[in-house]
């Protein structure tokens, strides 16, 4: 059959996945996971809105910095670098947690330490 | 219509069915149908993915869009890049985790309610129409101006196109459909920006001097506000693009085509890279359009802009790079609409009738068979629906299904992976709320209504005054999925934890698929 039961295919003996998430190991990736997606998300969030919000209510993003070119440009420019930048941020950084729930699932398939 | 266009044309049309043939004899599974077996790498998938996400609409809307309102035209492309952020972070890692074919099969990981996976199946076969339309009424305008076709006969190719495509090849044949158009794409790009910075003695101050001046607009040709004049409708469509990628179910899908999280994660970076790049060069074809084609020639082509870029290949590269931008267009077209009908059908095949239906019994070879039929019905749907769709604005129905996307998916999507107290309850509200306002709200708005005849659906004064209305549907689909799970007891805190292990560690992920 299709997707449900094989999704349901335990391994031999039952995980208590409760017991997982209170494992100072998995605490420790959900503790370290937030700390950083949650800032980001939040810096990358304000800084997008931040260019249609100061295009529709100023006008000081029109001052031209070099040449013809104004301030709204180097900003939209801005916008592009910060993605690519955050791109290679989480990359690094989800290396790490990579390791961190290996760990987890190998505790897991040992049976679990304590606590 | 010249000889190189229709052999460039041809061209595309043979290497597209070879790929198709070749990927039908491995396509023997469900598996393979709906996830090419779940076996691409980051690279190809990277580049399915920009060559999914790059619609027509992309690659000749926004660069018409820059030709003709500068600034403004750009808010678009920042929009659609920065929308992978939220992809990246925290969408594609746990839907890998959690998935298998569809959106639903994620969010039903932690409910097993057909009434959720219903609601889901619902929202992906409602955007995707939105988006198949818009993307057909395109492809049908366009081509017609390209090879001076009639439009069904526009319509009708890139239908049977697509039909082939998924019918007999699947996810495999649209994936390298899809990988073959990026390069292809990003190769006319490349060169078109090349010959416009040659005209420009490779001075991009001088481009930004020299554009002021050939423009009517002058001064303001450089600055926002041009088209984009009341800031609650641009804020409201600057959140429909960021957070309505997340929510598309033909990108969505595909993350289950790769073997794990990590994998997922890498396609990300790729078609981010990729798309970037895109979106940066939209600004030297739409500036290179203004200069060296110009206003009146542009509007003359088509109202809306879109025929910048050809027009453009024309006037820096001749008849050569005219056909080659022409035959990529219809490249471009033809990757998407086959992603769109593969999602199509997945949520009729595999969510409606393989899981609700039939309850998940069925077996592999029925599976295969039920997403064929699916197809072809999505197709020949569309198909119809397109041919009497011509006169609907296409830029619009793209914004709606970004709009749908981000109110109706993005909120169950992020409480199902990171709300403890979530139920089954508020997954179907989050969805009902955020598909029936994000409709309601655009049918009572300006793009329906219009005091103008023959600018919108409608004569008369709209009752909601935003064009997109994500500012409004997106914070009512999240306020949905919260009112609905708190008014209704329901609480699994073992399913949670499994969903929250699996979802952060990919345990057991790799194992599940296949």
């Amino acid at each position: 059959m299709g997707a449900e039961k094989e999704y349901k295919q335990e391994p031999a003996k039952e995980i208590d996945y409760v017991q997982v998430t209170k494992s100072r190991a998995f605490k420790k990736l959900m503790h370290d996971r937030k700390k950083f997606i949650v800032p980001l998300t939040i810096f990358f969030l304000i800084f997008y809105f931040l260019l249609p919000v100061l295009t529709s209510y100023t006008t000081f993003l029109n001052t031209p910095v070099i040449g013809d070119i104004s301030w709204v440009w180097l900003f939209a420019l801005a916008q592009f670098i910060m993605t690519w930048v955050l791109c290679t941020i989480y990359v690094k950084k989800a290396a790490v947690f990579d390791k961190q729930a290996d760990e987890i699932i190998r505790e897991m398939e040992e049976g679990g330490e304590k606590r | 219509m010249s000889a190189t266009v229709i052999i460039l044309f041809l061209a595309i049309v043979l290497l597209t069915l070879v790929i198709t043939f070749f990927a039908a004899k491995r396509t023997q599974t469900a598996g393979d149908f709906y996830t090419a077996g779940g076996g691409l790498t980051g690279m190809q998938n990277g580049l399915a993915i920009a060559g999914d996400y790059l619609s027509a609409a992309s690659f000749l809307g926004i660069a018409g869009a820059i030709a003709l309102f500068g600034f403004d035209g750009f808010f678009y492309s920042i929009g659609f890049l920065i929308a992978y952020l939220v992809v990246l972070f925290l969408v594609a890692e746990p839907l890998r985790n959690l998935g298998k074919y569809t959106l639903a099969d994620m969010i039903n990981s932690r409910f097993d309610a057909r009434k959720v996976r219903g609601a889901a199946a619902l929202n992906t076969i409602t955007i995707s129409t939105f988006y198949m339309i818009a993307q057909l009424v395109g492809a049908g305008a366009l081509i017609q101006l390209l090879f001076g076709i009639k439009y069904w006969m526009a319509v009708l190719i890139v239908g049977v196109m697509m039909t082939i495509y998924v019918l007999f090849g699947g996810m495999i044949a649209t994936s390298w459909v899809q990988i073959v158009k990026a390069v292809l794409l990003m190769a006319g790009m490349v060169i078109m920006t090349f010959l416009v910075l040659l005209k420009f003695n490779f001075n991009i101050g001088q481009m930004f001097t020299d554009v002021k001046s050939v423009t009517a607009h002058g001064e303001a040709y450089l600055m926002p506000g041009l088209q984009y004049t009341e800031p609650l409708g641009t804020i409201s469509l600057m959140l429909a693009l960021v957070l309505g990628t997340a929510g598309l179910p033909h990108i969505l899908m595909r993350f289950f085509t790769v073997r794990d999280a990590k994998t997922a994660r890498s396609s990300v970076v790729i078609a981010t890279w990729v798309i970037g790049i895109f979106y940066v060069l939209t600004l030297f074809l739409g500036f290179g359009a203004a200069a060296f084609v110009g206003h009146d020639t542009i509007i003359a082509a088509n109202p809306g802009g879109n025929m910048a870029a050809p027009l453009l290949a024309q006037a820096v590269g001749g008849d050569i790079l005219f056909a080659f931008i022409s035959a990529v267009a219809f490249a471009t077209i033809l990757a998407v609409v086959a992603g769109l009908v593969l999602s199509g059908a997945s949520a009729f095949a595999h969510d409606l009738y393989g899981q609700i239906i039939k309850k998940g019994n069925v077996t592999e070879r029925e599976q295969v068979k039920a997403a064929r039929y699916a197809s072809l019905a999505v197709s020949v749907l569309s198909i119809v629906l397109a041919l009497f769709a011509q006169y609907l604005n296409v830029a619009f129905l793209v914004s709606l299904a970004f709009c749908i996307a981000a109110s109706a998916n993005l909120p169950v999507i992020l409480y199902t992976v990171y709300w403890k107290r979530f139920n089954t309850a508020g997954a179907v509200t989050a969805m009902l709320a955020g598909l029936l306002s994000a409709l309601i709200l655009v049918s009572i708005s300006p793009s329906v209504f219009s005091p103008v005849e023959g600018a919108a659906l409608f004569v008369g004064e709209p009752i909601f005054p935003l064009t997109n209305p994500a500012l409004v549907s997106v914070p009512l689909g999240f306020l949905g999925g919260y009112l609905g799970t708190l008014l209704s007891k329901e609480k699994d805190i073992k399913r949670y934890a499994e969903v929250k292990v699996k979802a952060n560690t990919g345990y057991k992920s790799s194992g599940v698929s296949h």
